[in-house]
């Protein structure tokens, strides 16, 4: 057989096609994700001399960035901030998205769908601003409750810190939070609810014996979709976050333009990444543990 | 000996202007299987699970063991259910459906595993306990649905078309099942069909629903030779309507006249009133009509037809014949005997036929 014709061949199979539709997106990903990520990992061997990159391989960087106390805090304190976003997000969503999936006329789930996703359609960086605004000073809401003799004084606690980090990342990220739980909870057969009601449960052990295990994987979606972007998320912090407020990817991005380290950078940039894999990988094996112990 | 266990008293059910129930009156028995059997919208499924409380009635009342249901929420009812889609949880195992209900019941882990294990055995699932719920077969799900709801030992277990998904073999087998399991339990079944020949194989006593309405109540023999009206004849198996004229009435007998097949007399009880949708007509099963082969002669009467076609089932033959001097044709099934031929399509056949057999239908 030539070569012509075992392409030929090849042509008309499945697997065929199914490369060739694949082949422009997975190029798209390797250059623009595999390639730089493969960077960033061959950069965290080496090390910054000076003016110059020092290209001999070493671990020293990795190193400094376990001993350095900062560098542990600011990832711990990125963990906690996320974590936090993460558990306010899935928390506040999840009425929502109940309400939206049980208690809304199916005719209008899509209407109260496409309300939800309003938030973005302004840009990311605006509505962070817009926050600043609410939350300032003499911002929108120290403003009210000033007027209103509910407070004596602005309050203070609730920008520039990580508090205002929490907030502002928690409102960006809740239709994230919501869509999955929703889809999870659309899934779930009403005549499921109902058998557990006839087998004598209320309607508070029905949700937990029955809505809330169904809807586990919409819930896990939710806590990884909100908790993986958010620990690398450095817009945010630098403009609500104040000096207390500052995550690991406001150092790795000091280090990159401001420090001229970018061996550095990239050592923090992985190691982030590791934690934030095992963190998640740990997350996922409990809840198949859960799930299991449900059986 | 046998007392009422549900009691429906001029149930009305609307669904926002839709009056879905029109007043049911029924009761019924402990220990009875009960079908409701009627067309898809006719009300059978509301009227279900109006008495397991997953519908609240507009008026009237459902009462159970004697006790007003008013308010009574689905998990405070002595009765259980088996949902059309079986309603299986799929994230526990079989074992732990079929417990899901005794987790309040506070047995011990043994006493939980050995109820389990007794009601999977009633099934015909031993050995099942362990297995994940989507690793199930539709019938099998169906038991486990079964298990389930009879572990709790409810004083009724309500059946909502639990056949309709299984294939007909299966869906045989499982009536006989659950004719034998309802006999060895001893509970009063209450079953959802739209499958006529369902009901007649496994009711007690049958309610015929068209409109939010009963039609008709009765054991499954007289609903099928006494049915009260043209339309619940027409469900219930196959029926053939001939025009008729009543030509006079005298105490227990009516003298009538039948399109093809002349006068005939006939008892006022099989003659009820209404029900006729406007026009006389009477009524008549296929199984009642005979063909007559050389040298047999009818026991009553006789008329003449012509065969214009067969439909040959393997043990029965259904033929549609048209009477002499007529334009009607009546359906006719005779059971197929060893060296008894089929007749073909053209063929002259002499038809043996009974006034007994008839409904009157004005």
């Amino acid at each position: 057989m030539s070569l012509a014709q075992k392409i030929g061949r090849m042509r008309r199979t499945d697997a065929a096609s199914g490369i060739l539709l694949v082949s422009p997106t997975a190029l798209y990903a390797l250059l623009l994700l595999a390639a730089p990520l493969a960077t960033i990992v061959v950069f965290s061997f080496w090390t910054q001399d000076y003016l110059t990159i020092d290209r001999s391989w070493t671990l020293a960087n990795y190193r400094v960035a376990v001993t350095e106390p900062i560098y542990g805090q600011l990832m711990l304190r990125s963990l906690w901030i996320s974590g936090s976003v993460t558990v306010a997000t899935v928390l506040l969503a999840f009425p929502i998205a109940y309400f939206v999936s049980f208690h809304v006329d199916p005719a209008r789930k899509s209407l109260w769908i496409f309300l939800i996703t309003i938030p973005f359609w302004t840009s990311y960086l605006i509505r962070v601003f817009l926050w600043k605004v609410i939350l300032g000073y003499n911002g929108v809401l120290n403003s009210t409750l000033l007027g209103l003799g509910i407070i004596d004084a602005p309050l203070t606690f609730i920008l520039y810190n990580a508090n205002a980090v929490v907030i502002t990342l928690a409102h960006a990220f809740a239709p994230f939070a919501i869509l999955p739980i929703f889809v999870a909870l659309e899934k779930i057969d009403r005549s499921l609810l109902e058998a557990s009601r006839d087998l004598g449960e209320n309607r508070v052990t029905t949700f937990l014996r029955v809505t809330l295990p169904l809807a586990m994987p919409g819930v896990v979606a939710a806590v990884l979709i909100v908790f993986i972007p958010t620990i690398g998320d450095y817009v945010t912090p630098r403009l609500v976050g104040g000096p207390e407020g500052l995550m690991i990817a406001n150092m790795i991005q000091t280090q990159f333009l401001k420090l001229n380290n970018a061996p550095m950078g990239a050592t923090l940039a992985v190691l982030a990444m590791l934690i934030v894999t095992v963190v998640s990988l740990v997350f996922v094996a409990l809840n198949r543990r859960f799930l299991r112990r449900q059986q | 000996m046998t007392k009422p266990i549900i009691q429906l008293q001029d149930v009305q059910k609307y669904f926002g202007d839709y009056h879905a129930l029109r007043g049911i009156n029924a009761e019924i028995d402990e220990g009875e299987f009960f079908s409701l059997l009627g067309p898809s919208g006719c009300g059978k499924t509301t009227l279900l699970r109006v008495i397991a409380g997953f519908e609240d009635v507009s008026t009237g009342r459902v009462l159970i063991d004697g006790k007003p249901m008013e308010g009574v929420a689905p998990n405070r009812r002595p009765t259980n259910m088996v949902f059309q889609s079986y309603a299986i949880f799929p994230h526990l195992s079989v074992a732990r459906n079929v417990g899901f209900g005794l987790r309040r019941a506070g047995l011990t882990k043994d006493e939980l595993g050995r109820r389990v294990g007794e009601a999977l055995e009633m099934v015909g699932l031993s050995g099942y306990g362990a297995r994940a719920a989507h690793a199930l077969s539709g019938g099998q799900r169906q038991r486990v649905a079964l298990a389930r709801a009879l572990i709790l030992k409810p004083k009724v277990l309500l059946l909502d078309e639990p056949l309709s998904a299984l294939d007909k073999k299966l869906r045989e087998q499982m009536q006989v099942e659950l004719i034998k399991l309802q006999r060895q339990v001893g509970i009063t079944f209450i079953l959802v069909t739209h499958d006529q020949e369902e009901a007649l194989v496994m009711s007690d006593r049958i309610a015929v629903m068209f409109d939010g309405q009963i039609a008709q109540m009765d054991d499954p023999e007289v609903l099928y030779r006494r049915p009260k009206t043209r339309r619940v004849a027409d469900f219930i198996g196959v029926m053939n309507f001939l025009p008729a004229e009543v030509l006079f009435e005298a105490g227990e007998k009516i003298e009538i006249e039948i399109a093809g097949l002349g006068r005939a007399e006939i008892s006022s009880d099989q003659a009820p009133r209404g029900g006729g949708d406007g026009a006389t007509s009477v009524g008549f099963r296929p199984e009642t009509l005979t063909i007559l082969y050389d040298g047999q002669q009818a026991t009553d009467r006789e008329a003449r037809a012509k065969v214009e076609e067969v439909v040959y089932y393997g043990d029965m033959t259904y033929y549609d014949v048209r009477l002499e001097g007529t334009d009607k044709t009546v359906r006719l099934s005779m059971r197929n005997v060893f060296g008894r031929e089929v007749l073909p399509i053209g063929a002259e056949a002499r038809i043996a036929w009974s006034p007994g057999a008839l409904v009157l239908f004005r």
